[in-house]
């Protein structure tokens, strides 16, 4: 209504205009009014219907692709912070399971190691039983030897005498006159050699 | 022809002459223009505006641009109470801008180079504002013209001035962006025509001075659009936020 009625009035003061720049047409072409009209035509035209389809439908889609994409990059935002608080826990998660799985690796380390000492020892104790009993097995043996050793030289000595007298003298000696002498003189010397 | 400057402003019709009643409404070069400035608009910002993806393209981060820059400069001026009349102030920047722009390219017709059509925009503002005024505030609105703090025997005077100003701000406002065009493009023109007269030995320095002010020119064309639409903003915000 009130474009209306404004209009009105520019149009009414051309008709005043025209007159007084009726020779002005060689000067500046904007004060010609022969073609206002088809200006303001044109222009409200031109202009109302550029501003209708702006206004009804292409402003609304702009402001609503900035809208989606405020609220897009929010959501992606929060998706990533969470994402994030997420791997963090799994980060601690995964720590927490590398310190246990040590530990339980050092027990695991220090019960075998206790089990083979403990064996080791064991085997040991065994070993050096074994050890002192052939020891003593062998000693025994030793001193049987040992004991047996002074007769056997004494046989020895009577017979290899026996033999010798025989193969000097040539004549058959009585054995039990030499076992008796080598008896007496291996009484008599044991002592220098077996140190009993 | 080419040898006037003013010749470039010149109206002519195109096509036959149409009459409504005793109303000349013929199809002119400026309807032309206007139709050319108007159309591109709508082309870019629906091409702007119609797949949405997260990462825009060139046109959609120019519409989008677009939007956020006009939408910021309303909110910064006139407040949030102007969210209403968003799309008017957007229509009205984009329009001025195109035709400003569309009269940089060389042989086309600046539709903002005539007083007529800058003097309708900013009388239908003018209108507009002050009916939003005594709506939004009825006969409070003419407190505008007092402003507080001002001593009582100044007040005759004050009021008188504020009254002037306020009538004229159509015509500022449709002045300022007529003039700025239409002195550039003259400029522009007179340049042109020193370089063609003074031929290959003189021609070189108003040729580099024009080049010099084509670019001054697009300035002054992004520049005088802003000022168009801020200006309308401020009217607006006069109208919606009752300072004085």
């Amino acid at each position: 209504m009130v474009k209306k009625i404004y209009f009105h009035s520019i149009f009414f003061s051309f008709f005043f205009i025209k007159e007084t720049f009726a020779a002005e047409s060689g000067g500046m072409p904007q004060l010609n009014p022969e073609f206002w009209v088809s200006q303001i035509f044109w222009l409200t035209l031109t202009f109302g219907i550029m501003y209708l389809v702006l206004s009804k439908l292409i402003l609304p889609k702009i402001s609503d692709n900035l809208e989606t994409r405020k609220s897009q990059i929010l959501e992606n935002i929060e998706a990533a912070e969470k994402q994030r608080e997420d791997s963090d826990a799994k980060l601690k998660e995964y720590d927490e399971i590398i310190f246990k799985s040590k530990l339980e690796a050092n027990s695991i380390f220090n019960q075998a190691r206790e089990k083979a000492i403990k064996d080791i020892s064991a085997k040991r104790t065994v070993l050096d039983q074994q050890i002192d009993n052939e020891i003593a097995e062998a000693e025994k043996e030793i001193d049987i030897l040992r004991k047996k050793a002074p007769e056997k030289i004494n046989k020895i000595a009577i017979e290899t005498s026996s033999e010798l007298l025989q193969k000097i003298i040539g004549a058959e000696i009585n054995n039990s006159s030499i076992t008796a002498i080598v008896d007496d003189l291996s009484k008599r010397n044991g002592d220098k050699y077996y140190g009993n | 022809m080419a040898a006037n400057p003013m010749s470039q402003f010149d109206v002519y019709r195109i096509g036959p002459e149409i009459k409504v009643g005793a109303f000349d409404i013929s199809f002119t070069n400026a309807s032309l223009f206007m139709i050319l400035s108007t159309l591109s608009i709508l082309i870019i910002f629906n091409l702007g505006s119609n797949k949405n993806s997260i990462l825009p393209n060139k046109i959609q981060l120019l519409a989008e641009l677009s939007y956020t820059f006009v939408s910021k400069m309303i909110s910064d001026t006139a407040g949030s109470k102007a969210k209403p009349y968003f799309a008017f102030i957007f229509s009205l920047f984009m329009f001025v801008l195109f035709c400003n722009m569309f009269g940089m390219i060389p042989y086309t017709f600046t539709v903002t180079s005539h007083i007529i059509v800058t003097f309708v925009l900013a009388a239908f503002i003018f209108i507009g504002v002050t009916v939003i005024g005594f709506i939004k505030h009825g006969f409070g609105y003419l407190k505008l013209f007092v402003p507080s703090g001002v001593p009582a025997v100044l007040l005759p005077l004050i009021v008188v001035i504020e009254i002037i100003s306020y009538l004229s701000r159509p015509i500022s406002l449709s002045v300022r962006l007529f003039a700025n065009m239409m002195a550039g493009h003259t400029m522009m023109k007179v340049f042109g025509g020193f370089v063609i007269s003074l031929g290959v030995v003189g021609g070189w320095l108003p040729l580099s001075f024009s080049v010099a002010l084509t670019g001054l020119e697009i300035l002054v064309a992004f520049l005088q659009a802003y000022v168009f639409a801020i200006l309308t903003c401020i009217y607006l915000n006069d109208a919606l936020n009752l300072h004085h």
